[in-house]
């Protein structure tokens, strides 16, 4: 341990620590910037400067380790006035556009601005000037905004392994973008929004598209139905002033019609209904000597992933299509059927905790209802912005039931949102048709957790299968490079381009750093446990699909609706 | 493109050699392709997006089709204050292109740099490394019409 003083504060931490970690363990804020919490410094906004005893000038909280005997004083007006420059000289580079700002209220540059007290720039002001793109439909990268912290660097490029996004040129014309200045649809991106969840300014941000949900709202003859995903509800609770986890689903339905949707249901139905068609999917393929490891299919970033680097891989896909998808095919067929309306008139919006589920939504693979299957996806973070338009509150509504028919879920479904869930509900309904036996234990927990590749095996009547779980696309990377190698015998495997799975997805309330993300998972295993029900093979909903309009798991009709095909994006990349 | 195939095979073994491979694809090309760079991406397993900023950071690399002659500007303070602006003006007048630009007729090519280490004469220029120093509008007019003349 090192000794030191902060603000005359004695502290002790272990060595290796920087001032600001010595400074967090006895609650001294010291304000960065380029600093995050989940990724090694960089040290290069100099927004944390502190004043250390004996050193020549002003040092960097966020790098500068502690030693033996240090004085470190964080608020002094030496402090202040220096800090207070770094941000002027930030801001004599930036547009101020912050009342028009996708971060206006929850950016990091304008609560700096604002806690150091900035009246004026007293700098000549010179704006890069340099166009936004808006080429995805996921996401908008406005370079004019970028103050060059890199955190959205480290996260396309180490985390991810997508590397879309570099630096080029160099002093003042850096800029963070593709290769050749080329947009990001002609990149190697796969839209899954983690490096918005990173960005500290408005540079790189979602999509924002409530003014189509609005414009559907006003339209008398639209229909307008809702599905939201399994991760939605416990971090939405974040976005509306609530802990992690503590917004209640029903009074979230009540929410939901009081915006003015005319239905609302669940995704995590079609998640359930995703593992009756996943699970049969596996077993066909264990029994008929189909292509293994079956690769779960239902995390829109992972396809891009997939498509781009690894198109050799794509017989092992499952034909799955995502939850969403299955709910907007069936939304305007099956449900369309039973409640008698013309399905051109349903307008289906989807509620989800990422970005690249825009860009899947939008796919020409997804017209099988004969319509566009899904009409809108707007994030958790659009949807809460959408409740403080409007000025509900939720801690005040009353609680609303779902609508009928595609509302029901399972526990199984729930899980859906965290890492390894999909697996774990996988296991649960096929060891029980594999068996016919009732599973003693539900808590498959070797599924569960943070940890970047997780491995299991399991018993199911005689037969071992070999499972493994990867979330986040640089470990989903390090699996398929063993597959194609020929070095892994998994049966099966999840994979979820988010790291920690939909509860981290890159459309959910800012900041999901990988805290964040452990107290949502914990929030999602509660809810599980919670329900009656905790196998999707139990959901009502999911029988009464089946016996009225599927048939069976992998029948005419759910090939039709529910699986598809994808490509290879043979573009120029890599 | 078997001179690429040749700058492939001779740097991809050696340690930082993609950097190597640069410049050697520029001594070929006078400055980097955009297929040049892809394949080197490609050959050296650097992604696109890191070898492009690699080739745009360095004020030596060019990725933009360059002249025969590479005249380079110091903008550097020294310089700066003894009156680079007057002899950016010229230049771009007399050649009727703008800094970063190359003339249609290939000869010319305009870049800024960093301070080359003459600052006892600035205002410096360089062409293709040779620097002229004690710039005036009158003596820059003089040195182009030179480097215009068969030679
Ligand atoms: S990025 Fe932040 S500081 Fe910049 S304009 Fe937007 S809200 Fe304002
Ligand atoms: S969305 Fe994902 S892949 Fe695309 S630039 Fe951001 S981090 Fe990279
Ligand atoms: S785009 Fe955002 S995260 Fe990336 S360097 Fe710029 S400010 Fe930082
Ligand atoms: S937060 Fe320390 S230098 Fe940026
Ligand atoms: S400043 Fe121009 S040569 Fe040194």
């Amino acid at each position: 341990m090192v000794n030191l003083t902060i603000d005359n504060i004695s502290v002790s931490v272990p060595s290796g620590s920087t001032i600001l970690q010595a400074a967090q363990a006895v609650g001294l804020k010291i304000p960065t910037l380029c600093y995050h919490p989940d990724q090694t410094v960089k040290a290069n906004c100099r927004v944390c400067l502190v004043e250390v005893e004996g050193a020549r000038g002003l040092q960097a909280a966020c790098s500068q380790t502690v030693v033996e005997g240090m004085v470190v004083r964080t608020s002094t007006p030496l402090v202040f006035k220096a800090r207070k420059a770094v941000v002027e000289l930030i801001l004599a580079r930036h547009p101020q556009d912050c009342l028009n700002c996708v971060r206006n209220g929850c950016c990091e540059l304008q609560d700096l601005a604002q806690e150091l007290g900035i009246r004026e720039i007293p700098y000549a002001r010179e704006i890069k000037g340099m166009p936004q793109d808006k080429s995805t439909p996921s996401l908008v990268l406005d370079p004019d905004k970028c103050i060059l912290c890199r955190r959205c660097l480290t996260v396309c490029q180490e985390v991810q392994t997508v590397n879309a996004l570099g630096l080029r040129a160099r002093g003042y014309q850096t800029s963070v973008g593709p290769a050749f200045y080329q947009q990001l649809n002609e990149s190697t991106c796969v839209m899954c929004g983690q490096c918005t969840q990173v960005c500290p300014t408005g540079a790189l941000a979602e999509r924002e598209e409530i003014d189509k949900l609005l414009d559907a709202l006003a339209d008398p003859s639209k229909i307008v139905v809702t599905q939201m995903a399994p991760a939605v509800r416990v971090a939405l609770a974040e976005e509306v002033g609530l802990p992690t986890g503590e917004l209640d689903m029903l009074t979230l339905v009540g929410g939901l019609r009081r915006l003015g949707f005319h239905r609302v249901f669940h995704t995590n139905f079609t998640a359930d209904l995703t593992i009756m068609e996943e699970g049969h999917e596996l077993l066909e393929r264990l029994n008929n000597g189909g292509t293994l490891p079956m690769l779960t299919s239902c995390s829109p970033g992972w396809i891009n992933f997939i498509e781009t680097f690894y198109p050799d891989l794509l017989d092992n896909l499952s034909t799955c299509k995502s939850p969403q998808q299955m709910f907007g095919a069936l939304v305007k067929t099956y449900w369309a059927q039973k409640a008698g309306v013309d399905p051109a008139q349903i307008y289906s919006v989807s509620i989800m905790p990422c970005t690249a589920k825009k860009y899947e939504a939008a796919r020409p693979e997804m017209q099988d209802s004969g319509y566009q299957d899904v009409d809108l996806v707007l994030t958790t973070r659009e949807i809460g912005k959408l409740f403080r338009m409007a000025g509900i509150d939720l801690k005040q509504v009353p609680p609303s039931e779902f609508d009928p028919w595609m509302g029901a879920y399972t526990g199984a479904g729930v899980i859906f949102g965290a890492t390894g869930g999909v697996m774990e509900a996988a296991l649960r309904t096929v060891y029980e048709v594999v068996t016919g036996n009732e599973l003693a234990n539900l808590d498959f927990t070797v599924c569960r957790g943070m940890t970047g590749i997780k491995e299991a095996e399991v018993d199911l009547a005689g037969t071992q299968v070999k499972v493994a779980i990867a979330h986040g696309l640089g470990n989903a990377r390090q699996l398929m490079e063993r597959i194609r190698a020929g070095e892994a015998d998994y049966h099966f495997v999840e994979i979820m381009a988010c790291p920690g799975g939909c509860i981290g997805g890159g459309g959910q309330p800012r900041q999901t750093d990988n805290a964040q993300r452990a107290i949502r998972i914990e929030a999602i295993y509660q809810e599980d446990v919670a329900l009656a029900l905790r196998k999707s093979h139990e959901n009502p909903e999911v029988k009464q699909l089946y016996t009225e309009f599927l048939g069976q798991p992998l029948g005419d009709k759910s090939h039709q609706l529910l699986h598809t095909h994808y490509q290879a994006k043979s573009k120029k990349l890599k | 493109m078997d001179k690429l195939q040749a700058i492939v095979d001779q740097y991809q073994k050696v340690p930082g050699g993609l950097i190597e491979a640069f410049h050697a694809v520029q001594d070929e090309y006078a400055y980097i392709p955009e297929e040049a760079l892809r394949r080197l991406a490609k050959a050296f397993e650097v992604p696109l997006a890191r070898a492009y900023g690699i080739a745009s950071f360095y004020s030596y690399l060019s990725l933009k089709p360059r002249g025969q002659y590479i005249i380079r500007i110091c903008k550097s303070a020294p310089c700066h204050v003894k009156g680079a602006a007057e002899v950016v003006k010229t230049l771009e007048e007399e050649l009727a292109i703008r800094m970063g630009e190359t003339t249609p007729d290939q000869l010319f090519t305009l870049e800024f740099t960093e301070c080359v280490g003459v600052c006892a004469e600035t205002p410096v220029i360089t062409i293709n490394g040779e620097p002229y120093g004690d710039l005036t509008s009158a003596k820059v007019k003089e040195i182009l019409a030179q480097y215009r003349q068969p030679q």
